[in-house]
């Protein structure tokens, strides 16, 4: 402490020095933990990843073996149910419990790659037009308004046309659509923030137009962004869901959960429990996810944290 | 009898490091036609015990006191309504953001004649010439076609003395002023002072003075209340406040004045400690 | 251009500016366009260790001619020179070298620092664009400055929301002179601050002035503080300086109409006039 040594100076001990300090991080988890939504949401996708991870040793069954002497066998806990068939089979007498075990895998891989894919081009094209401003602003945000003028998922639909069927198809065409929430979100943060002074600060000390950009501001814009990402999250896998359903995604006999839906469309009076089953698993997904993000939505903004 | 008197008047507020006393034990009291000066530093409580008398403290602010009389009346006791009648009728505050204090969906008429129409029961037409009395009063030009001016299209004095000329609307007995020129320039600041001392002296209004700057001070108080970490430590009349301070605090935040530097250097106020558990 | 190793010669000020102005256009695309000149040719010359105040109320254009001294904008027209050398960052940009010489601190401690950039980094972040020092070496820099502008070892690495007011701003000037610049533009240093930690602050500033040679062009509307860190003043208005001299010409007898008015204005503490106006006040009562 060389600075006490000088009577003159006025250290700046003498300031009061506001509680002992908490980081960032650890504070935002402990608003987490407060809400308890978020905490079930987050131990139900938890779960499912844990599921999708050690699908092959928690299945009772292949997904894709066929029971011939076991077609359409209802839920174990029916009149006419069978122990080894807990949610029974369908049409093809596969079982229906081991293909939502591995139709997690999938579903989760959807969600991950196309936010992934999404939230990284937004950001970027987000991130040009904010800082830069000007025609290119004028621009990039024309032509996302042009996606985001077409019904999302019938834009999807005519994309997985021209590029051809197949979960990756698929999940990039979801990309693509989704990729505008992003774009405009990342253009309002930057242009909120590249007039605060300490990115002019930063300027003034040296720093080039990258580093400003990715250094200095863009970590600032990134609150909004998660939310906007979990969200995100569940409308990929619905979108693959609805585009499965259509035909258009995962092609059978791959396990997944909104191609499972399409295949148990003609069962729907006959066998509820093709149809309920996945259907089931994708609405606690879904709304998992959902609670996650409102969690972090309010852990992060801080007009809504109590002081 | 004061206009207002406050005794052991303390507001906490919780946190969440535990509870937080923004003012401890306060006692102040404003003479009916007297200026009185709360002067403190940020975190010194100046504003909330004002707040705590207009009762607009949030209602997680745990507020008590011994007494809190208006004329006579306890303000603790009062009902919510007669609270609200009270204040806005003889009791009026303005504040430091004056562009913010006003709305900005309505024109400067209206909302001058929306609180005309809450506290008294004059006519629509009555309303309006008091209105255009009232913006004359504190020297705005041309106030019939003000009227119908919204606030953006105004500057921030002009914005002032608009919300004085609402807080004054009803003749007020006891006018609470936050800190109302920090946001102006100084040319402004002098003009708004001015007209709130002309106002004062005119109605033979209590004034209650919030503010940092020890130089309005010196130009407008009679009497002085200097506040620091939610406490009161000093109550002396102006010249005594200048010439003599009691207080070693006070006599520590003068000498921090530019123009009491002495040799080229200031002195600083943080080598006063005023006591140990109010240190922290 | 010189090497910037050599020193400029004596008695080439640090800073000076020629008839400097600034248009700022608004409207567009419909209608016609309008001008308005913030700035209407400034002339000035700062020395090497003095202080210039520049002195005036909001939109006298005082702080568009801090962010053109500081080479954040560029002028419309006129000449800005730093170390007797022309800059013409519209054309060429800001070089490498002339960065570092001049730097800024803003009035507003709490905007000027990222808030997801920890003291340490903050302060290191100057070196690692400047110079090719090594990370631990900018880190001892880094620690010695926090050091040296009164704060602790154990703030390193902390992030900007700890800190108070009055610390955010010694962040700031600690930041700003990392790089040894030759000139300080100070943009309302101390205007956000309490009394006792303005005190300290400007108390800190006049250390560190006199320690690296620092030139400061000091933007203030607070006439008691210029009165006490000014050499010569500049009094503002509308774009326009008034009235441009030493400290102790303009405060002894303000000679522009416009100055007199910002004088007059000014709140006093002076126990004579204290006495005067209570004086006043009971004979009126009486």
């Amino acid at each position: 402490m060389s600075a006490t040594d000088d009577p003159h100076l006025g250290t700046a001990e003498q300031e009061p020095l506001g509680p002992p300090p908490i980081s960032p991080l650890r504070e935002n988890w402990r608003y987490f933990l407060a809400n308890r939504g978020a905490v079930i949401g987050l131990v139900v996708i938890a779960l499912m990843v844990l599921t999708a991870i050690f699908a092959p040793l928690i299945a009772p069954h292949d997904p894709t073996a066929q029971f011939r002497d076991a077609l359409l066998v209802p839920p174990a806990w029916t009149d006419k149910g069978r122990p080894e068939f807990l949610l029974g089979t369908d049409a093809l007498g596969r079982d229906i419990l081991s293909r939502l075990i591995f139709g997690a895998r999938y579903s989760l891989a959807i969600g991950l790659v196309v936010v992934t894919l999404a939230l990284v081009s937004g950001i970027l094209v987000g991130l040009v037009a904010g800082y830069f401003g000007g025609w290119i602003d004028g621009l990039i945000m024309r032509v996302m308004d042009i996606i985001l003028a077409f019904p999302s998922l019938l834009l999807a639909l005519v994309l997985v046309a021209i590029i051809g069927p197949g979960l990756f198809n698929a999940m990039l065409a979801i990309a693509v659509v989704l990729q505008p929430h992003f774009a405009r979100l990342t253009r309002g943060a930057v242009m909120a923030e590249k007039h605060r002074e300490y990115v002019t600060s930063a300027r003034v000390a040296g720093a080039g137009t990258l580093r400003l950009m990715l250094v200095t501001i863009l970590p600032n814009c990134l609150g909004p962004l998660i939310v906007q990402a979990t969200l995100s999250f569940s409308n990929a896998i619905l979108d693959a869901a609805a585009l499965g359903f259509l035909g258009m995604g995962a092609q059978p006999p791959t396990p997944e959960w909104g191609t499972m839906l399409a295949e148990a469309r003609e069962f729907i009076t006959s066998a509820w429990w093709v149809v309920t089953m996945p259907g089931i698993a994708i609405l606690v997904t879904v709304l998992a996810i959902n609670l996650i993000g409102d969690g972090l939505r309010d852990t992060l903004d801080p007009k809504l944290k109590r002081s | 009898m004061p206009l207002l008197e406050v005794r052991n008047l303390t507001v906490s507020f919780p946190t969440a490091a535990g509870r937080f006393d923004a003012v401890q034990g306060l006692d102040v009291s404003v003479d009916a036609g007297e200026v009185l000066a709360i002067v403190g530093e940020s975190g010194s409580g100046k504003s909330v015990a004002m707040l705590a008398v207009m009762g607009l403290l949030p209602a997680i602010a745990g507020v008590t006191a011994d007494a809190m009389r208006f004329d006579g009346r306890d303000l603790l006791r009062l009902t919510a309504r007669e609270r609200r009648n009270l204040s806005g009728r003889e009791i009026a505050m303005i504040f430091q953001e004056p562009v913010a204090s006003l709305n900005p969906c309505f024109t400067v008429g209206f909302q001058i004649e929306e609180t005309l129409r809450e506290h008294t029961g004059l006519s629509a037409a009555d309303r309006r010439h008091r209105a255009i009395e009232l913006l004359t009063q504190v020297g705005i030009p041309q106030p019939e076609e003000r009227l119908a001016s919204f606030p953006h299209q105004m500057s921030g004095g002009q914005c002032q003395r608009v919300m004085i000329a609402i807080a004054t609307a009803c003749t007020p007995r006891l006018l609470i002023a936050d800190e109302p020129t920090t946001a102006l320039d100084v040319t402004v600041q002098k003009q708004v002072l001015d007209l709130l001392l002309r106002l004062q002296a005119e109605n033979g209004m209590a004034l209650v003075l919030i503010t940092h700057d020890m130089g309005v001070v010196a130009e407008t108080a009679d009497r002085v209340v200097v506040q620091y970490n939610g406490r009161k430590m000093e109550d002396s009349d102006v010249l005594t406040l200048f010439e003599n301070p009691r207080s070693p605090y006070t006599r520590a935040l003068l000498s921090a004045l530019p123009e009491n530097a002495k040799g080229g250097r200031l002195s600083t106020v943080s080598s006063f400690v005023p006591s140990a558990e109010t240190a922290g | 251009m010189s090497a910037p190793a050599t020193p400029p010669a004596a008695g080439v000020p640090v800073l000076e500016t020629r008839g400097v102005t600034r248009d700022y256009v608004s409207g567009g695309v419909f209608g016609g366009t309008r001008t308005v000149r913030a700035l209407k040719g400034i002339d000035l010359k700062v020395d090497r260790g003095s202080t210039l105040a520049v002195v005036g109320e909001s939109g006298c254009g005082k702080s568009t001619l801090a962010r053109i001294i500081t080479m954040i904008d560029a002028p419309s027209g006129g000449e800005l020179l730093i170390d007797g050398e022309k800059v013409d960052i519209a054309r060429t940009g800001v070089p490498p070298d002339l960065r570092r010489k001049v730097q800024i601190v803003f009035q507003n401690p709490y905007g000027s620092l990222n808030p997801r950039q920890k003291i340490g980094d903050v302060l290191a972040e100057p070196l690692k664009l400047n110079t090719s020092l090594s990370a631990a070496e900018r880190r001892d820099r880094a620690m010695e400055m926090l050091l040296r502008v009164g704060l602790r070892g154990q703030h390193f690495n902390r992030y900007p929301h700890m800190f108070s007011g009055g610390q955010r701003q010694r962040i700031a000037i600690a930041r700003a002179i990392m790089v040894h610049p030759a000139l300080l533009v100070l943009d309302e240093p101390v205007s956000a601050l309490d009394l006792s930690v303005q005190a300290q602050i400007l108390n800190l500033l006049q250390d560190l002035q006199d320690e690296y040679d620092l030139t400061y062009v000091f933007i203030s509307h607070d006439l008691s503080v210029v009165r006490h860190v000014a050499d010569e003043v500049m009094v503002m208005n509308l774009g326009e300086a008034v009235e441009y001299r030493s400290r102790d010409a303009i405060f002894a007898a303000p000679e522009h109409p416009y100055t007199r008015t910002l004088f007059a204005a000014t709140p006093r503490i002076d126990v004579d006039r204290i006495r005067a106006r209570v004086a006043r006040k009971t004979a009126a009562r009486g």
